[in-house]
C-alpha cells in the first residue's frame, strides 16, 4: 500500500496477524482499513497501536 | 476551552474537528460512548470541566439519550437534544418542516401493511418508503408497481423491529441527477454542494460526486428556516430541486462535512469551530 508522503507506524492486524502500515497519526476510535485482510480495523490504542476488527454496520448509524 | 466529545468511530470528520480544535490550543476529552457509562443526574468525570460538549455519536440512539443527559447534566451540547431528536426522526422532521412552513415533499404515515399499501395506492407510482430512523440512504425503496409495494411491505413487516412498522411514506419526486447539501450552524449556511449520480438516491455516502454549489437566497433562506425548524445547531440540511422550486427533504444532525471539505475553498473545519467557539462563550456568559 503506497502511503505516499504520510508518516506511517505499524501494528498487527488481528484478522491475519500480519503486521500492517498504517497512518503514525491514528486516533483512539479511528478506523483503518487493513491492507493485508482488507477488513475495517478499529484503533483501540496508540503507542503501541492496538488494532481490532471494527464493528458491524448497525441499524441506527449514520449523520 | 475545553470540549467534550462524544463518539463511538472518529470518522474523517471527527478527525478534522479534532485537528482544528487542538490546533486552536483548545483541550478535548473524547468520550467513546460505548465504554462509558452515564448517570441521570451526575456527568462522567471526563465531561465534569468541560466548556461544552460535541455530540458526534454514530449511533442515533445514542446521540438522542446522551444530548438529553448532557442537558440534565446542565452541559451546553451541540446539538441540543431537541434537535437531535426531532432530526433522528423523519415523520418528526416532516411534522416540524411543514409546521413552520417549509416545502417538502407530501408525506403520509401508516401503521399497517393494508394501510401502508392503501396510502402508496393514493399516492400512485413511483412513491417512496423510507425507514423512520435511519440515514446514508440505507433501506430506502422507490415503489414503482403494486407488485413491489405488497412485496417491500411484506419484508418490512417481518424485519422484526417495530420501528419497520411506521411506514414512512412520500411522494417521488422527479428531481435532477443531483440533489443539494448546505452545512449551516444556526441557520447560517457555511458552504453548499451539490450531490450528482444516476442513482435515484443522490447521497455522498452512496458514492454521489459532489461539486461545489452557489447557493441561490432562496435556498439559504430555506436552510436557515429548516435549522430554525427542528431546534437549529450545527446541521447539514438537504434540499431537491423541482420545477416549483427547491425544497427540504432531510436535516442532519450529526452532519457530515468531509465531502464538503473536499468539494469547496471554504474550510469547513475551521467554520464549524468558529461558530463552537461562539457558543461556548455565549454559554459561558
Amino acid at each position: 500500500m503506497n502511503m505516499g508522503m504520510v508518516e506511517t507506524t505499524t501494528a498487527t492486524d488481528p484478522v491475519t496477524g500480519e503486521e500492517i502500515e498504517i497512518p503514525a497519526d491514528v486516533e483512539i476510535g479511528e478506523i483503518v482499513d487493513s491492507p493485508a485482510s482488507g477488513a475495517e480495523l478499529e484503533v483501540v490504542a496508540v503507542d503501541p497501536v492496538v488494532l481490532e476488527e471494527a464493528p458491524e454496520l448497525e441499524e441506527d448509524w449514520g449523520e | 476551552m475545553d470540549v467534550g466529545l462524544l463518539y463511538s468511530r472518529i470518522r474523517r470528520d471527527e478527525k478534522l474537528l479534532l485537528e482544528e480544535l487542538r490546533d486552536r490550543d483548545h483541550t478535548v476529552q473524547k468520550v467513546d460512548v460505548r465504554r462509558q457509562q452515564f448517570d441521570i443526574e451526575r456527568p462522567p468525570t471526563a465531561l465534569a470541566d468541560v466548556d461544552i460538549v460535541l455530540d458526534r455519536c454514530l449511533a442515533t440512539s445514542r446521540s438522542v439519550y446522551l444530548t438529553r443527559l448532557c442537558e440534565a447534566y446542565g452541559l451546553p451540547v451541540i446539538n441540543s437534544a431537541q434537535t437531535a431528536m426531532v432530526c433522528a426522526d423523519k415523520l418528526r422532521t416532516s411534522v416540524a418542516l411543514t409546521e413552520a412552513g417549509v416545502p417538502t415533499p407530501r408525506t403520509s404515515v401508516a401503521f399497517s401493511v393494508d394501510s401502508a399499501l392503501e396510502t402508496i395506492e393514493s399516492f400512485g407510482y413511483p412513491c417512496v418508503l423510507k425507514p423512520v430512523m435511519g440515514s446514508w440512504g440505507r433501506l430506502m425503496a422507490k415503489i414503482d408497481s403494486r407488485d413491489a409495494a405488497e412485496a417491500i411491505l411484506e419484508h418490512k413487516a417481518v424485519l422484526g423491529h417495530y420501528e419497520h412498522k411506521v411506514f414512512y411514506l412520500q411522494e417521488y419526486i422527479d428531481k435532477p441527477d443531483r440533489d443539494l447539501r448546505v452545512v449551516v450552524t444556526d441557520g447560517e449556511p457555511i458552504a453548499a454542494m451539490a450531490r450528482s449520480g444516476d442513482h435515484w438516491i443522490t447521497n455522498a455516502a452512496v458514492g454521489a460526486e459532489t461539486t461545489p454549489y452557489t447557493m441561490s437566497e432562496t435556498v439559504a433562506d430555506l436552510a436557515a428556516a429548516a435549522s430554525a425548524a427542528v431546534g437549529g445547531g450545527l446541521l447539514g440540511v438537504d434540499l431537491m430541486e423541482t420545477p416549483a422550486g427547491p425544497i427540504v427533504h432531510e436535516v442532519n444532525h450529526t452532519v457530515e462535512f468531509k465531502a464538503l471539505d473536499e468539494t469547496v475553498d471554504t474550510d469547513v473545519p475551521a467554520a464549524v469551530v468558529d461558530w463552537i467557539e461562539a457558543r461556548a462563550v455565549e454559554a459561558a456568559a
